[in-house]
């Protein structure tokens, strides 16, 4: 099927420098490709490019472009500056695949997305791409196309790339940890599904990632990683079961709880009376350390939502951004709650592409409008528990305070000082 | 060729409620408690008292189709055709029933030949990025860097005796896609793009131009060519001209070097998340095993197992300790290129009288 396959003829390997990651306890992606190149020509070729990489530490490979009819990504084209040597390189690009969320899998899938990539090209995987996709590695033009057919015949569909949504990743969530405060999986299916017409066809500004995390602990990376973390978190007190505190403390000790868990909880807000666990939850904030710690005793509270964050990215171009809180709670249990959420997603992106500029984040774009325009432009009131601590620059452009003259005709009532501000209801 | 014609489909993400074990699916949302048997082995426990084990082992990521197939196998035969993956590449074999472990175990560790562990206060798996296997910028590999430093930290993968865990990523240019950790290796560029005038028409100009944190970019006429010219002053060297246009060269396999960076944390436990901070700069990019990394790696994690407290990760370590002892416990010059000058440079000083003497 493949053209990968018709020009690969067998080569053989020369792969001094590459040979010395055959040593060593941890398995070796070399090794494995290695005896698969006695099946998968190709790879061969691959290995002993990687080799001459390895000898001059020079890259030899050249991006292109190239789409599945329909699609504006999901395919990474890539071209080999060394094709008179590799034929087999001449196109060689991978396509992402959309993996279940938790990365959960049945034997009978794997297996079909090894065929799939074997049929099709040189039948490398990788478990998994930093955004979350499945990575199947060597495919020819019309062996990315097949490649995506097939795919899609099967019922998976390919990745994001470009300025689109990009694939989002989630925790195990509920399907396997008590401490997901909401369906993750869920989630993150409605989100993809709802969008995939923006992860397939790049139309905004710039890439857009969410990664969704169960709890404060952020399995998922999202806080660093994402445009949109969603996180979960509960409201109200948090469940102790003080018989199971007792236990702890008996096992444990004492000065167990107090150097690993009273001291450490950021806001102190635990203390113990006895053998019993005194929690202020009006102070706690959900940080997740002492739940982990102690996991049997403790749990997250019962009424269960997510907080919603923004603008987190890595350094380029304006140095790394946080995320941080742009909603600080909200439910996310009915199909209702679930439409809210892509509803405010929606309004989200709209203010960010219409007013972006090309290749902007949106942490970038709220780095360079202020988050005061930004939720101004999205729709929120502005809420204290968004900031660390209020502004310490004084020069400020009050709207209500301005002199009429800034908004074009001259006013002479009422006098500035007599206008009433705007009161800003907090929640 | 199949008989439908190509076609947009638009399917969304797979329906995961067809790949959970059937512990999983009958537990969702009902699970009471978790508990590590040993380095790599979880137990979560369901209300009803069903127990869920799943053996988690390190992957080297990139796979072959029959290696995969080999992961099938065991999972057909131990956990009912049920597996999955974690954020840092390990696989997660699921097993309902306690009595097979053992063979499991013995399977993956034997015969598959992977190593049990990244569980509780470990090393795990490192997060990485494509590298010289199949990106088109890269500086350095990326697959086997990893393969290398595991090699050299895989005890510290296969037990628990670290003061929290310590995720590790590695990245093979400054876009840095394998993110932050505890501890990452980016590559370092140290001077502007090389501009192959004559290649320009490639790219977009005024995209270029525009790409630049630095705006050392501008158009300019060059030798007849509509190009792009660089104020070297200006240029930090980051390469961001060189994602968005091939044709402004910022790899140099003389020069380019590699760095580590330390306490970059995404969880939101005790402390809040925080970016990864300069450890150590200038060290060679040296194929096939990069052993400087290594080194400079096993000395932060030696001095990390030293002196962190229990549940401390290596950035909050580091901040009880402050950074003169950082640098004094794991040898590593300070110097004034350590001192930040981006955006956060005031806020990052030591803008306090509280000193360490």
């Amino acid at each position: 099927m493949s053209g990968n396959q018709e020009s690969s003829k067998a080569m053989e390997l020369h792969t001094p420098m590459l040979n010395e990651l055959e040593t060593g306890p941890w398995p070796s992606f070399f090794s494995d490709l290695k005896e698969y190149s006695k099946k998968k020509p190709v790879v061969a070729q691959l290995l002993n490019q990687l080799e001459e990489s390895y000898e001059n530490k020079w890259n030899y490979w050249l991006g292109k472009v190239l789409n599945a009819p329909g699609y504006g990504g999901g395919i990474i084209a890539r071209v080999s500056e060394l094709a008179h040597k590799y034929p087999g390189l001449a196109n060689f690009h991978t396509v992402r695949v959309i993996e279940p969320p938790g990365w959960v899998y049945s034997t009978e899938a794997l297996r079909n997305l090894a065929d799939t990539a074997e049929r099709n090209g040189a039948g490398i995987l990788q478990f998994h791409g930093m955004s979350g996709d499945v990575l199947l590695l060597g495919f020819d033009d019309a062996g990315s196309l097949q490649c995506v057919e097939d795919l899609m015949n099967d019922g998976w569909d390919i990745g994001g790339s470009g300025a689109a949504m990009r694939t989002l990743q989630c925790c195990v969530g509920q399907a396997r940890c008590e401490m997901a405060c909401y369906d993750t999986m869920k989630t993150t299916k409605h989100i993809t599904d709802t969008f995939i017409h923006y992860l397939h066809r790049p139309e905004f500004v710039y890439k857009f990632k969410f990664k969704l995390s169960g709890c404060g602990n952020d399995c998922a990376n999202s806080m660093l990683r994402s445009d949109m973390p969603i996180i979960g978190t509960w409201r109200g007190p948090m469940q102790v079961d003080q018989e199971k505190v007792a236990e702890f403390i008996d096992e444990k000790g004492m000065e167990y709880l107090i150097d690993n868990v009273l001291t450490r909880c950021p806001t102190r807000c635990l203390s113990v009376k006895g053998k019993t666990l005194v929690v202020d939850n009006d102070d706690c904030v959900r940080c997740m350390h002492c739940i982990n710690v102690m996991h049997h005793a403790l749990k997250p509270g019962p009424d269960r939502g997510v907080t919603i964050l923004v603008g987190g990215h890595r350094t380029l171009k304006i140095g790394d951004t946080m995320s941080s809180v742009l909603v600080p709670f909200m439910k996310l249990e009915t199909d209702e709650d679930l439409e809210e959420l892509t509803n405010f997603i929606e309004r989200v992106w709209e203010f960010w592409n219409d007013n972006g500029m090309d290749h902007e984040r949106i942490g970038e774009f709220i780095a360079r409008v202020g988050m005061g325009t930004f939720l101004k432009g999205v729709g929120l009131e502005p809420d204290p528990r968004m900031i660390r601590q209020p502004r310490t620059t004084s020069y400020i452009k009050f709207e209500e305070l301005a002199p009429p003259r800034f908004e074009g005709e001259l006013k002479k009532d009422p006098p500035v000082w007599n206008r009433e501000v705007e009161a800003v209801e907090t929640a | 060729m199949s008989d439908k014609p190509l076609a947009p489909r638009d399917q969304g993400a797979p329906d995961y409620t067809k790949y959970l074990h059937p512990l999983m699916a009958k537990n969702y949302g009902e699970w009471q408690s978790h508990d590590r048997l040993r380095p790599g082995v979880l137990v979560h426990t369901a209300k009803n008292g069903d127990k869920l084990y799943s053996v988690r082992a390190g992957s080297p990521r990139t796979m072959s189709a029959d290696t995969v197939r080999k992961i099938c196998d065991i999972a057909d035969k131990y956990c009912q055709g049920f597996l999955r993956f974690t954020s840092r590449s390990n696989v997660e074999f699921l097993v309902g029933d306690k009595n097979d472990l053992d063979n499991l175990i013995r399977v993956v560790e034997q015969d598959l030949g992977w190593p049990l562990g990244g569980t509780g206060p470990s090393v795990s798996n490192v997060s990485h990025t494509q590298g010289w296997l199949h990106c088109n910028l890269p500086g350095s590999d990326a697959a086997g860097s990893v393969k290398a430093l595991m090699d050299d930290l895989i005890e510290e993968f296969r037990n628990e005796t670290l003061p929290n865990r310590v995720h590790i990523s590695s990245s093979c240019c400054q876009i840095n896609c394998a993110s932050h950790g505890d501890i990452s290796v980016i590559v370092q560029h140290h001077h502007p793009p090389r501009i192959n005038h004559a290649n320009m028409q490639i790219c977009e100009l005024p995209k270029v131009v525009a790409i630049c944190p630095a705006a050392a970019i501008r158009p300019a006429i060059v030798n007849g060519y509509e190009s792009v010219e660089v104020v070297h002053e200006k240029c930090m060297y980051c390469g961001a001209c060189h994602g968005q246009c091939p044709s402004m060269e910022i790899r140099d396999s003389e020069t380019d070097t590699l760095s580590i960076w330390v306490g970059g944390k995404v969880s939101n436990a005790r402390s809040a998340p925080t970016f990864m901070k300069l450890a150590v700069w200038g060290l060679p990019n040296n194929p096939p095993r990069w052993p400087e990394v290594s080194d400079a790696i096993r000395r932060i994690l030696n001095a990390y197992k030293e002196g962190g407290k229990p549940w401390e990760r290596v950035g909050e370590w580091i901040d009880r300790i402050g950074w003169q002892r950082f640098f004094e416990k794991t040898g590593f010059p300070f110097t004034r290129y350590h001192i930040d000058d981006g955006p956060e440079a005031l806020s990052n000083l030591n803008r306090s009288a509280m000193v360490r003497l």
